[in-house]
């Protein structure tokens, strides 16, 4: 068996910028990393990050298996509104919080299959593809709620958004959950491999005998799943459910993250854990620029920043030139 | 008939059915009242949608327009009402940093081998938080010019009015037609579109041509936005939010393929109507509620796209393109 290197694995880039954006944070914020245990709960800064960082480590999980497959999901956004909407209109009227739950998995997972029936049967360009639900999901969700932010006071979902457990907001509890048994199915199955091999080279894929439309109709409809989890929390915290802005733009934030976690948008390797580092360092460079004062509109240019910086730092023509300094450093 | 025709001759031919459906339910829509306030409400959607068409038509894509529209107002209002330059001045400046910022775009597009995708993801993110560090609350803007702009217009038979800014769209249309169709830049758009490499090799500047496309995307973007301050007289950062699904859904709905090299800018004036036809009928009917436009642009862009999809499977052998640098 292979054993996994952590030395190797720690000092990735993605490690130094979470570490130099906590750092950063750390200075403007002396008691950034206090963490304090109130009411069974733990709080503080670190915590929150993971806590508002949830909802988008969720969404990227999904977009990770969507993207290794060359694939994008811009729905993600609308399907969470629409999954919210779903299970606050349920259990305002009368239903259960279990079965209201139960139904918002359901559609978003119906919401996932649809974008991977238009992907796989009816091969359009996923960006297209996943566009239609994009435009028309939050109408949908409107729709459901009739227009209006419908709120709930059941104790079962506001403890999806804003409980805990053993201390752990249940957030946090969720994302790891679904981060660790994500990583751990690609990863200790042959799927995870299927994933990459589509991904690369879609025909020589099923030349191989990958059923590659059955896997690309799994992980839209998986990455639908993800986005109707990260819905409930969504609403849950809110206690309603608010058609028009929840979500909103969080498709561009998930996309985003794995990107940074170094999943290639042109399909092939991914890595799960490395898009929820990338939602967490987005999710502390949000932080930190609330508590350092800024508007915080002020955020959108400091993330564009980073995308330039990453876009440069990948492009082939960087890293020829890089190469070949290195090259000429060890010929002198 | 040309076959190559056929998606627009669909386009047109749903546009005047439903058109006639919704005459036929609402007889006060036929009306040159209605036409001119189509042309005026969606002229800055229309302007920006022309921009979009090239660059889709190059296999490329744009999602900074919206943004840059915003930009561009918050841009304009600062200038005339924080620095006192006069409007002319101040377009002309919104006009040159859209276009440079376009440029920059395709440059980086280019150079750096990343899809467009991503890069005007971060044009987007970048112009509209500029936006709202230039200013986080909505600035009004008072000028003679600007009053005289939106009470001249020309006075159509039946009582419709074509003003300034839905001239203005039909213009850029016009242009920009002559401009796919009739000029040696047009049809680098389409090389491009069909295939970089085969474009390259028989000897179009895939460079120049690159940045050309998000610099007119980016300068038609920008001319949009000085329209959507003339008919708002003010500048927002957060306007135009979402306009960049607007105008790729109008392209789409045109008849324009996404995977490029195909595509028509009187497609797009086409899908652009037909979205305010749909707003109108909505208004028309006063008991659908505004959330129906959206489902209803969604589910003609699916058609749309399954339209696309049969008419070229059956056409052409199967391409299989998934994402265009």
């Amino acid at each position: 068996m292979k054993r996994i290197d952590w030395r190797g694995a720690l000092l990735r880039p993605q490690f130094a910028a979470l570490a130099a954006v906590l750092l950063i944070n750390w200075l403007l914020f002396p008691g950034f990393f206090d963490i304090t245990l109130q009411d069974g709960r733990l709080f503080g800064s670190v915590i929150d990050v993971l806590n508002r960082g949830a909802p988008v480590a969720i969404l990227a999980i999904g977009m990770t298996a969507v993207i290794a497959t060359k694939g994008v999901d811009l729905s993600v956004g609308a399907v969470m509104a629409i999954a919210g909407a779903v299970a606050a209109v349920l259990v305002t009227g009368g239903a259960s919080a279990i079965f209201a739950v139960a139904a918002a998995l359901l559609v978003g997972l119906l919401c996932g299959l649809w974008n991977g029936i238009l992907v796989t049967y009816l091969e359009i360009q996923p960006i297209i593809a996943t566009l239609v639900l994009m435009v028309a999901g939050r109408g949908l969700a409107q729709l459901v709620t009739e227009g209006s932010i419908v709120t709930f006071s059941d104790p079962v979902l506001i403890f999806i958004g804003t409980g805990s457990l053993f201390g752990m907001p249940m957030p946090i509890v969720i994302a790891a959950v679904l981060a660790l048994v994500a990583t751990l199915i690609v990863r200790k199955t042959a799927l995870g491999l299927l994933i990459e091999a589509v991904g690369v080279n879609r025909s020589a894929a099923r030349f191989a005998g990958i059923s590659s439309g059955l896997l690309l109709l799994v992980v839209y409809t998986f990455a639908g799943f993800c986005a109707a989890t990260a819905g409930l929390i969504v609403a849950g915290d809110i206690r309603g459910a608010d058609a028009n802005n929840a979500g909103l733009w969080l498709e561009l934030d998930a996309i985003l993250a794995v990107v940074i976690g170094g999943t290639s948008l042109l399909g092939g390797r991914f890595s799960i854990p490395m898009s929820v580092v990338g939602a967490l360092i987005i999710q502390a460079m949000n932080t930190g620029i609330l508590i350092s004062g800024f508007s915080p509109e002020f955020n959108l240019v400091v993330k564009s920043g980073v995308i330039i910086l990453i876009l440069v730092l990948q492009a082939p023509m960087v890293s020829q030139w890089l190469r070949a300094r290195t090259v000429e450093r060890k010929a002198q | 008939m040309n076959r190559a025709l056929r998606p627009l001759v669909a386009t047109t031919a749903i546009f005047a059915l439903a058109y006639i459906a919704a005459i036929i339910q609402f007889p006060a829509m036929l009306s040159t009242r209605v036409l001119g306030n189509f042309l005026t409400d969606n002229a800055f959607l229309g302007i920006a949608a022309v921009g979009m068409t090239f660059v889709i038509i190059s296999g490329g894509i744009d999602l900074s327009v919206g943004a840059v529209i915003g930009f561009t107002t918050v841009l304009n209002a600062v200038l005339i009402m924080w620095l006192g330059l006069h409007p002319l001045l101040a377009f002309a400046i919104s006009l040159g940093v859209a276009a440079a910022f376009g440029a920059v775009m395709g440059a980086a597009i280019h150079y750096l081998k990343v899809p467009s995708f991503i890069v005007t993801l971060a044009g987007m993110f970048l112009a509209r938080g500029g936006a709202s560090v230039l200013s986080p609350d909505s600035i009004g803007i008072k000028h003679e010019l600007y009053t005289t702009i939106s009470k001249s217009y020309i006075l159509l038979p039946g009582g419709g009015r074509l003003t300034v800014i839905g001239m203005i769209m039909l213009v850029v249309f016009v242009l920009g037609m002559i401009l796919a169709h009739r000029t040696r830049f047009g049809s680098y758009v389409y090389a491009l579109g069909g295939s970089e490499v085969s474009a390259g090799l028989m000897g179009v500047p895939v460079a120049r041509t690159t940045i050309l496309i998000y610099t007119l995307s980016g300068f038609l973007a920008g001319l949009a936005g000085i329209v959507f301050s003339l008919y708002t007289s003010a500048g927002y950062s957060l306007s135009a939010l979402g306009v960049e699904l607007d105008a790729i859904a109008a392209v789409v709905i045109g008849g324009t393929l996404l995977t490029g090299g195909y595509g028509f800018v009187a497609g797009t004036f086409i899908g652009v109507m037909l979205q305010g036809l749909v707003q109108t009928y909505i208004v028309f009917d006063g008991s659908l509620s505004s959330w129906w436009t959206k489902i209803v642009i969604g589910g003609l862009l699916f058609l749309f796209i399954l339209l696309q999809r049969l008419v070229f499977s059956a056409a052409s052998p199967r391409r299989k393109v998934f994402w265009k640098t």
